[in-house]
């Protein structure tokens, strides 16, 4: 049993922290106030090796571990949740995708571009009539010769109109059910595949979020993702493995909105002492950081099961429950605890919490992992 | 070509405490980073390696565990790592230590030498000059700026107290770097994952031909009176302005002080 970080993943927290600060942390209100993507900055994570942290080197990525990526969601998140997002979504649900489920031609051709951040990633499995129900899928892929013809609407896709790649979630069978749906790699330059409308969000704002459109868009049949009927298996395994990285993203957002908390109530004198002095701050930020420390561990302990090959299904749906929930609640008390300061844009933490939300919604809702814990605990 | 660079573990003096009575550091629970002007050393060393393909040794002396900056150096894209560490070395000032780094330096090969300006434990300043002294070597300090011209030869912007100097320098010679004038590039991922599975060389008094008088506590003239943290300022705040806009700004503030 050993509860330290290795030397490695030591250094490299060291590294992408001062990277966060230094480069991410400075442009984080901006990025927030014009939804902007932070194109400069994902460049610079690609070049340092960020965006393929767990990639093996053989397919041009560091060939690190996942613990590494959750430190890094979590430090990026800590001062911008809209960079852990683009990191995690790129890296769990596209890269790692494909690293999983891909045939060894399908490796060599799309992993080093997206390991070098050249190329970004997304995917693509919710539809306007299927969220949590994922088995809904209206998205049709039709077989025409060596192609598919893909036809259907995707929403709310994360990096979408960024990125260069996508991991796609479509119905080839529709009286299979689960098991006719499969998955495709799909390249943005596919003729019939365009961008549809671009959300204007509460939170995460600098992500892009939008509408994929496939209009009779051709994808050759090498681009399959795992076997034909097996997309549904492909897609919940790598949301298993895309909510380990939210965890690290809700984590972060609450560490970084306790940090803005801690630092204020030092300055902030009402009644002739800091607010750090009142055991009622002191109580509740005590409370708030046993449940940070936890999330902490939770996440890591699902990363490291992904990391030694284990089963972590249910673990990272408890990371990544528990950690959203805390950032929701932490964000929560830090506007209180900032008073009508923390309401105005002026300060992080009112960003902060409008970031969190969604941790509570994306790649599961709360509601579904609280669905595959209990599916867990009842199986046996 | 080969060039060696120079680098210190030091504690984040930003956190650092002194203890009263020995007038030391106290180094328990202090975080150690490599020294600033170091890394800005370390940058320019692998700004040139990207010009004409030099060979980046970096060498420090210290206690084992100041090994990890030159993983962190190695993260950084250094192709080589000396560790210089034995209780001989203990107690070391900065003559002691620039004997012992000169020392090693007569057995690796270089055509320039590379140190930060100071470490920001000792503000001294002393080491990188000694040590070009005991090398007999030209050596330039302040250096904030270099451009290599081909062979061995540099054009380098030494900063004064008073403005700067721009010298054409002939290697090898011993080069003092600022941060300032180098931005230090971070470490690259897969660098940190190969930094511990590359090879330091630990380094002894055995692997290098210095006087065992002059190394460590015994070779070193220099006793400290007094040792002291600097204190530490709020921030301030910083106004740009003209001279008359200037006055009236003064004037406010030390009025609401009730200085004046």
């Amino acid at each position: 049993m050993d509860f330290e970080l290795t030397k490695s993943q030591k250094l490299f927290q060291q590294m992408i922290r001062e990277f966060a600060e230094k480069e991410v942390k400075p442009i984080a209100a901006e990025v927030d106030e014009e939804e902007k993507f932070p194109t400069e900055n994902v460049k610079k994570l690609g070049k340092l090796g960020v965006m393929g942290i767990p990639t093996p080197k053989n397919y041009g990525g560091a060939g690190g571990d996942h613990v590494m990526y959750t430190i890094a969601v979590e430090e990026l998140s800590r001062v911008c949740a809209t960079t852990g997002v683009i990191v995690s979504a790129h890296t769990s649900l596209c890269e790692d995708a494909i690293l999983d489920n891909g045939t060894e031609e399908q490796k060599q051709k799309y992993l080093p571009k997206l390991a070098s951040g050249e190329w970004i990633g997304a995917f693509g499995l919710t539809e306007p009539n299927a969220g949590t129900d994922a088995s809904a899928q209206q998205t049709m892929a039709v077989e025409d010769g060596d192609d598919y013809i893909l036809n259907g609407t995707k929403i709310f896709i994360t990096n979408a109109g960024e990125a260069d790649v996508y991991v796609i979630a479509t119905m080839t069978d529709k009286s299979k059910g689960n098991k006719g749906i499969t998955t495709f790699i799909v390249e943005a330059t596919t003729p019939g595949f365009s961008i549809g409308k671009k959300e204007h969000k509460m939170g995460i704002r600098g992500s892009a979020t939008c509408e994929l459109i496939f209009e009779n868009c051709r994808v050759p049949k090498a681009n399959m993702l795992g076997k034909l009927g097996g997309g549904f298996a492909v897609a919940m395994k790598t949301l298993d493995g895309g909510r380990i990285g939210i965890a690290a993203q809700a984590l972060g957002i609450a560490q970084g909105a306790m940090d803005e908390t801690v630092k204020y109530c030092k300055e902030r004198k009402q009644f002739g002492k800091s607010l750090s002095q009142f055991q009622n701050t002191q109580f509740q930020l005590a409370d708030l950081q046993t449940k940070i420390e936890a999330a902490r561990y939770l996440v890591r302990a699902a990363a490291w099961k992904k990391d030694q090959g284990m089963p972590f299904s249910a673990d990272a749906a408890m990371a990544k429950l528990f950690a959203a929930e805390t950032a929701m609640e932490m964000t929560t008390k830090a506007v209180q605890f900032h008073g009508g300061y923390g309401y105005t844009r002026e300060y992080p933490v009112e960003r902060m919490m409008r970031d969190a939300k969604i941790t509570e919604i994306y790649e599961g809702t709360s509601e579904v992992q609280r669905m595959v814990i209990a599916g867990k605990l009842f199986k046996k | 070509m080969n060039i060696v660079v120079c680098v210190k573990q030091v504690p984040d003096t930003t956190v650092v405490k002194i203890d009263p009575v020995k007038n030391t550091l106290i180094r328990e629970g202090v975080p150690s980073i490599m020294n600033p002007d170091d890394k800005g050393g370390l940058e320019l060393a692998l700004q040139l390696k990207e010009k004409c393909g030099a060979n980046v040794t970096v060498i420090t002396m210290g206690p084992p565990q100041a090994d990890l900056v030159l993983r962190e150096a190695f993260a950084m894209g250094a192709d080589r790592a000396i560790l210089l560490t034995s209780r001989a070395f203990a107690g070391a000032d900065t003559l002691a230590t620039s004997n012992a780094l000169a020392g090693a330096m007569r057995a690796i090969p270089y055509d320039l030498i590379i140190t930060g300006r100071q470490a920001i434990d000792g503000d001294t300043a002393q080491v990188g000059p000694e040590m070009a002294e005991h090398l007999h070597l030209p050596q330039v300090s302040y250096v904030v700026d270099c451009e290599y011209k081909g062979g061995n030869n540099y054009r380098v912007k030494k900063e004064t107290e008073d403005g700067y100097e721009i010298l054409d320098v002939e290697g090898p010679a011993v080069f003092t770097v600022l941060a300032s004038g180098y931005k230090a590039r971070y470490m690259n991922v897969r660098g940190i994952v190969e930094a511990f599975e590359r090879e330091v060389e630990v380094w002894t008094e055995q692997n290098i031909d210095v006087d065992a008088s002059k190394l460590g506590l015994k070779g070193s003239p220099t006793k400290v009176k007094q040792a002291f943290p600097k204190q530490t300022k709020a921030a301030g705040q910083v106004y740009e302005l003209e001279p008359e806009q200037a006055v009236d700004v003064i004037i406010t503030k030390m009025k609401e002080k009730f200085i004046i």
